[in-house]
């Protein structure tokens, strides 16, 4: 294993905590740092940030368009505003974030929080499940989601000092087993080697790193040895890893909390399709359907995401390729 | 005792059931929004108890009256009305609210439960549909009327103002909309949060025919739904002074319980408290 990995199911942390945490101290950092929330900034974990720093937070109440709209002319002033919500009602408010944000190519760091399954049991209503999908695809949009405490924290941190234009950062709900140590370092567009294998390339993002990795585990003892990478940045994905292993191995799988269409998935069929690689692609996620109300468990469950899932589904698609 | 004090002794006792209810539901579901269910409990009440035509052996019947949650988190208390007006079985709500392959989702879901008129749960867009419930009640010249339930904090979407625009435009005294102005939200106050006071004030301006009431005063609810049936070629609105978390003492202005599932110890305390003499 990388000498960056340290994976620790005893210490686990949502990912929006981990950021509410990095918000605080980027605060201290770079005074051009803003937040901007809408009415959810207990659940988003940007709370902490507006109670050190009052004068540069900025309650919105529920008016999501407006606080697209704000951070977008903070951001033209020269601020770098962090605006926060569930990810279905930031991204939900696409063509705002369109016009504002994407093609005014401002430096807005757009937070969805709750993002996916992982929200639970209020149902599809709070659920980002096209999110990565629609900020895919404005040009010039950065679309990242991190996997735990570690890499979240290290990501805020760039985006906060390093990276110029407009960036979505998809957080989650549910806490996440921590798979770095210190040593990581966050690399804008890079995905992350995880394990290393011969037969199948495990491709996940987000919540479902971790549970793939258990898959790992099993398809390993079942004799099937396989690589997983932590796609940490969806756009701009990391081409030339996908096709070094598309070359390296005899299939790809991805797993993402998020639809199939537009998503994690999508994403690396292009880049496989566009080079004409001929290797067979798995993409496990929400197959084009509405989500529900249920625990995150439960829900992972049901939609083909928990490790056992996981495993299953890849032992199935081997047989019936082989 | 007269007829309305009949008819307010009778709305008192299933105000108090539809609580009970559906604190039960969250518990069990160990999530969900008793503040804003409670404190919507006694118009909800009303509404399916009193004011509005439906039939649950006939729940589809094209010239009922609709209601429709805006708010949708706040759907125990909707879901309690419905289980017990007889449109589905309580024990369904009580086993089943917010777990997997549930009819009763954890904001309603107009598909899989179509007594839901429609989905809601993203706060803002509920009036809008009302909207397009009550010109399609105009065009086709039927009586029904269109109830929209919002939430205090939920009005501060830049949507609700655009119904607020529009629905006097095409003169919809078929759209009744109630504010549950329970003076809280997630965040906090809802006058810390983004204050909208005075808020008669602003709908009148928009031209909306607007009254102001005690939430929880069943003779003045009574009156005020009852002033919105004469024809007055213009949208109603009826803004509720409520309190988030209404009936149990400790959920009372207490924001913790927006969205709080009570424990089983906290919820029999509850339902003692609202079962005693001093409940009113
Ligand atoms: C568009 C949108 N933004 C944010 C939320 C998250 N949210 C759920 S309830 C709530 C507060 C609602 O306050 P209010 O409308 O006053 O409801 P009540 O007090 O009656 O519970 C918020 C912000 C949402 N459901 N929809
Ligand atoms: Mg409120």
């Amino acid at each position: 294993m990388t000498e960056y990995v340290n994976i620790n199911p005893k210490v686990q942390k949502a990912s929006r905590a981990s950021f509410g945490e990095a918000l605080v101290s980027i605060g201290e950092k770079y005074p051009e740092v803003v937040v901007l929330d809408a009415d959810l900034s207990v659940s988003t974990k940007s709370a902490g940030f507006s109670k050190k720093f009052p004068e540069r937070f900025f309650q919105m109440g529920i008016a999501e368009s407006n606080m697209i709209g704000t951070a977008a002319g903070l951001a033209l002033s020269g601020k770098t505003p962090f605006l926060c919500s569930f990810g279905c009602f930031v991204v939900g408010r696409f063509e705002t974030i369109r016009i504002s944000i994407a093609y005014n190519q401002v430096n807005a760091r757009i937070i969805g929080t709750h993002a996916g399954l992982g929200i639970g049991e209020d149902g599809y209503t709070q659920m980002a499940l096209e999110d990565i999908a629609l900020m895919r695809s404005l040009p010039g949009m950065g679309v990242l989601q991190p996997a735990d405490a570690i890499e979240t924290a290290k990501m805020i941190e760039y985006l906060a000092g390093h990276h110029k234009g407009p960036v979505y950062v998809r957080l989650t709900r549910q806490n996440l087993v921590t798979l770095f140590n210190q040593d990581y370092e966050f690399q804008y567009g890079k995905g992350v080697m995880l394990k290393e294998g011969k037969h199948i390339a495990i491709l996940a993002t987000g919540g479902t790193v971790y549970n793939s990795y258990l898959a790992c585990e099993k398809l390993d003892k079942d004799g099937l040895s396989t690589s997983l990478i932590n796609i940490h940045t969806l756009k701009p994905i990391d081409e030339d890893l996908i096709l070094k292993l598309a070359r390296s191995h005899k299939r790809i799988v991805t797993v993402e909390d998020h639809n199939i269409i537009g998503g994690l998935g999508s994403a690396v069929s292009e880049v496989l399709a566009e080079e004409g690689a001929s290797i067979p692609l798995l993409r496990l996620g929400v197959q084009d359907i509405y989500g529900e109300s249920g625990t995150a468990e439960d829900l992972y469950e049901k939609y083909g995401l928990s490790p056992q899932k996981i495993y299953e589904s890849i032992c199935t698609d081997h047989l019936q390729l082989t | 005792m007269n007829d309305e004090d009949h008819t307010i002794e009778k709305l008192t006792q299933i105000a108090r059931e539809l609580r009970i209810l559906a604190l039960k539901a969250i518990t069990e579901a160990k999530s969900g929004h008793p503040g804003g269910s409670l404190s919507a409990a006694d118009i909800v009440t009303t509404l399916f108890f009193h004011q509005m035509s439906h039939d649950p052996q006939n729940p589809h019947c094209p010239d009922r009256d609709r209601f429709v949650l805006s708010k949708g988190h706040g759907c125990p208390i909707l879901y309690a009305a419905l289980a017990k007006a007889g449109y589905f079985p309580e024990s369904e709500l009580l086993t089943t609210l917010r777990k997997v392959n549930s009819r009763i989702q954890g904001h309603p879901d107009h598909v899989r439960f179509p007594f839901m008129e429609t989905s809601s749960g993203s706060l803002g867009q509920g009036l809008s549909i009302a909207q397009g419930m009550a010109l399609a009640a105009q065009i086709d010249k039927k009586k029904y009327k269109i109830y929209c339930l919002l939430g205090d904090g939920e009005i501060q979407e830049g949507q609700i103002w655009e119904t607020a625009m529009s629905a006097p435009k095409y003169h919809l005294d078929n759209l009744i909309a109630i504010i549950d102005a329970n003076k809280g939200q997630i965040d906090g106050y809802t006058k810390d949060v983004m204050n909208l006071s005075p808020l008669k004030q602003k709908w009148e301006a928009f031209n909306w025919e607007v009254q102001e009431i005690n939430g929880h005063n069943f003779s003045e609810i009574l009156n005020a739904f009852n002033n919105t049936q004469k024809e007055q070629k213009k949208p109603h609105l009826i803004i509720a002074n409520t309190i988030k978390g209404k009936g149990v003492s400790f959920m009372e202005n207490n924001i913790e319980w927006h969205g709080t599932a009570p424990t089983p110890e906290q919820r029999d305390k509850a339902i003692q408290e609202l079962t005693s003499e001093k409940y009113s």
